[in-house]
């Protein structure tokens, strides 16, 4: 019998932002506890208060390096709500989606190529100079080379929307500042079937990867949980940019549906735990025991009844095929999700090229004000929560942010917690491969830890200080 | 220039270029009118000159002068765009990017600023190597139509000016002395003043970084139609030359 251990991995690579997983062992080398921490600390929702409303896209888009879009749009739309514009122009409309679409394919691209295939193809244990982005290309050239051009094509998009690749401007309360020239669409019409064709490609990766490897994808931190996203107003298809809100229980029961969005607080509570600077969300009916759901791609595909574009609907019935419609519970499935979101997105951005609307001048809408605004998108990661108070003088008062990594936060810690149980229980000698187990399960959800810590005021932090034999010496709490 | 007597020509040069001028125009305004860009912060088209910011610093006879206030003389040789002058000025530049929160990414002056454009001009390419004195004053959004974020200002009193000297209205003025020195409105508030968005002072050519923002216009122009994007602060007047 040997002594209790700690295990930490720190950091956690090939996701954003900056987490660590801690792991403890027992004297007999079971694992006891497994957690994923957020150990950086941003703090928007305090410092946005006090500046002026039209600032909020572009500030809170600061967030985040990878998904600046989604924050970019989502509070763009609490903006529109407190400008009192109910409905954009359709210029503005079709404007923002392309934008959003966009940034939904080339995110995804980017998890997908350049932070999950090194585990797909090289194995989940295989050396970690292994497991890299470098090493696809060296392996396999024509993937690694659509890889950095889907996503170059997906942040064309964005530039030509936004006006920059990163951290742009398109999004103004009440519209858009900008149209599409028809040069620029041109440009994006010239490569359009090609990008369509290496997402499909891309989704039979994904598939054949999920369905060859059904043993491992079965188990592999997968549990039974609820799951929510948007879907579109009436029919309940994807829909990415705007909707009404739907949860459904592991087994495709409906928890609600076609609630809007503006009431997401009637639905969500978020907890707070020590040991974490993010937030632990769950349905209220449920309460935080059986209440915590997932977001995210494979929610997506789970919540939707069907997609409107013809081939992303194919493949998305096949994903359904293979729990029989019910809810996919496999966390590695979200692979497979993830590329079939991405032949949707660029099938909406052909769709979206072609209408002339795109060209239309008239890119501000205007309304009565109002104090209040809630913004909800589907963001690259799942569902994306934005909510803003505004004074008279048109500064911020208050702010709420829900991130999609956020509304996974209990999804991943179990998805750790299992597959240290599963892979570590009982193993004198830990590997690094076992332990790059954990890093696949938590990459499954590639979550954006930079986005999701926002708990300051609200949570007491607590600081833990283990000797080297794993025992607990002292422990502070502060109440920030 | 106003009252200028045109028929008293005569010519000095700036950096070996003959420029010509006439009696009472400053070294800026015949350097302009050449096609000879000499950068500055606090002078404005329209407002009378000041000479606060010192940017506009050159060499004439040997001492340095403000060129927005130093008269042009015959014969004289000015050196404007020499790498001392040119340190001289980025170091300026620096030090008001550290007296200031001029967060530029955020702003919605960006693209549109004088600050951050002569900083470019001037191949500031690096964070300001002074400290940040990071001031904390509070935003003044209480005018229904105008906002103030003194946090932005760079004192060169271009407001002041506009306000005093072309809307007759005395809104602006300075508080304070030497690094505490800033611009306050002549009430409370903003809301306090008489000030309206279509005064001179409020324009969005007057106020060369984001301080005195106009509501609810911020970020409509597109980033590729802003004024600096366009090209270096100056540029209009050096193809004046071309």
């Amino acid at each position: 019998m040997s002594e209790p251990r700690l295990i930490e991995i720190s950091p956690v690579t090939r996701v954003e932002g900056h987490g660590k997983v801690t792991i403890h062992l027992d004297a007999d080398n079971n694992v006891d506890e497994a957690r994923l921490h957020i150990v950086e600390f941003r703090g928007f929702e305090r410092f946005i208060r006090g500046r002026l409303m039209w600032e909020v896209p572009v500030i809170v888009q600061r967030l985040c390096g990878i998904c600046p879009v989604s924050h970019h749009l989502a509070a763009a739309k609490a903006m529109d709500m407190i400008a009192g514009v109910d409905q954009l122009t359709p210029t503005a409309e079709k404007m923002r989606r392309l934008m959003h679409y966009g940034q939904v394919m080339q995110s995804h691209v980017l998890h997908f190529f350049h932070l999950a295939a090194p585990d797909l193809l090289f194995g989940f244990g295989a050396p970690a100079e292994k497991r890299n982005i470098f090493e696809v290309i060296k392996e396999q050239p024509e993937l690694g080379k659509r890889a950095v051009l889907m996503r170059k094509y997906g942040q064309e998009i964005i530039e030509a929307t936004a006006g920059k690749k990163v951290h742009g401007t398109g999004a103004i309360p009440g519209g858009i500042n900008r149209n599409l020239p028809i040069e620029r669409r041109d440009h994006f019409l010239s490569s359009i079937d090609e990008m369509i064709e290496w997402s499909q490609d891309a989704v039979k990766l994904a598939r054949d990867y999920t369905l060859e490897h059904e043993d491992l994808v079965s188990e592999f931190g997968s549990f039974p949980s609820n799951y929510m996203s948007l879907v579109r107003e009436g029919d309940g298809a994807l829909d990415l940019y705007h909707g009404n809100l739907r949860a459904l229980s592991s087994t495709g029961d409906t928890v609600f549906d076609q609630v809007p969005y503006t009431k997401y607080h009637e639905l969500i509570v978020e907890d707070v735990r020590s040991w974490s600077y993010m937030k632990f969300p769950f349905i209220k009916e449920l309460g935080p025991e059986a209440g915590w759901y997932r977001v995210g791609p494979l929610a997506r595909m789970n919540t939707a009844s069907f997609i409107d574009t013809p081939l992303a609907a194919e493949a998305h019935k096949e994903l359904k095929s293979v729990t029989g419609g019910c809810p996919n519970n496999s966390t590695l499935a979200n692979h497979w999700a993830r590329m079939i979101e991405v032949l949707h997105c660029v099938e909406k951005i052909r769709e979206l090229l072609n209408d002339p609307d795109l060209q239309g001048t008239d890119l501000i809408a205007k309304g009565a004000r109002r104090e209040e605004g809630i913004g909800v998108i589907e963001a690259p990661r799942g569902n994306l929560i934005h909510h803003y108070k505004v004074d008279e003088h048109d500064q911020v008062t208050y702010c709420n942010l829900i991130v999609s990594t956020t509304h996974n936060n209990e999804g991943m810690n179990r998805a750790v917690k299992d597959v240290a149980v599963k892979h570590l229980s009982g193993k004198e000698r830990i590997t690094e491969g076992m332990l790059n187990h954990v890093e696949v399960a938590i990459r499954a959800y590639d979550p954006c830890l930079s986005c999701a810590t926002h708990a300051l005021g609200q949570m007491p932090l607590q600081v833990e200080l283990f000797n080297a034999e794993g025992g607990l010496v002292d422990s502070r709490t502060q109440c920030v | 220039m106003s009252g200028t007597k045109r028929e008293t020509g005569f010519t000095f040069t700036i950096d070996g270029v003959e420029v010509k001028a006439y009696a009472g125009m400053t070294i800026m305004e015949a350097a302009d009118e050449a096609g000879v860009y000499i950068p500055r912060l606090c002078d404005h088209e329209g407002l009378r000159h000041q000479g606060s910011c010192r940017v506009c610093t050159v060499k004439a006879g040997g001492r340095s002068v403000s060129a927005c206030t130093q008269p042009a003389a015959p014969g004289q040789a000015v050196e404007n765009e020499t790498a001392r002058l040119n340190k001289m000025r980025r170091d300026l530049v620096e030090m008001l990017f550290h007296e200031g929160n001029h967060l530029c990414p955020i702003c919605e002056a960006s693209g549109n600023c004088e600050l951050q454009a002569m900083a470019y001009r001037l191949d500031m390419t690096e964070a300001t190597r002074f400290p940040y004195l990071e001031p904390c004053r509070a935003l003044d959004a209480s005018h229904p139509d105008i906002a103030l974020d003194t946090n932005r200002c760079i004192s060169c009193g271009r407001c002041i000016r506009a306000s005093q000297d072309v809307d007759g209205k005395g809104i602006f003025g300075y508080v304070g002395r030497g690094i505490h020195r800033r611009v306050a409105v002549n009430g409370e508030n903003l809301a306090d003043t008489d000030a309206e968005v279509s005064d001179h002072a409020i324009s969005k050519e007057v106020c060369p970084v984001g301080c005195i923002i106009r509501k609810r216009v911020g970020f409509v122009t597109p980033i590729g139609e802003r004024e600096f994007d366009k090209g270096l602060i100056g540029h209009e007047i050096e193809e004046k030359r071309k």
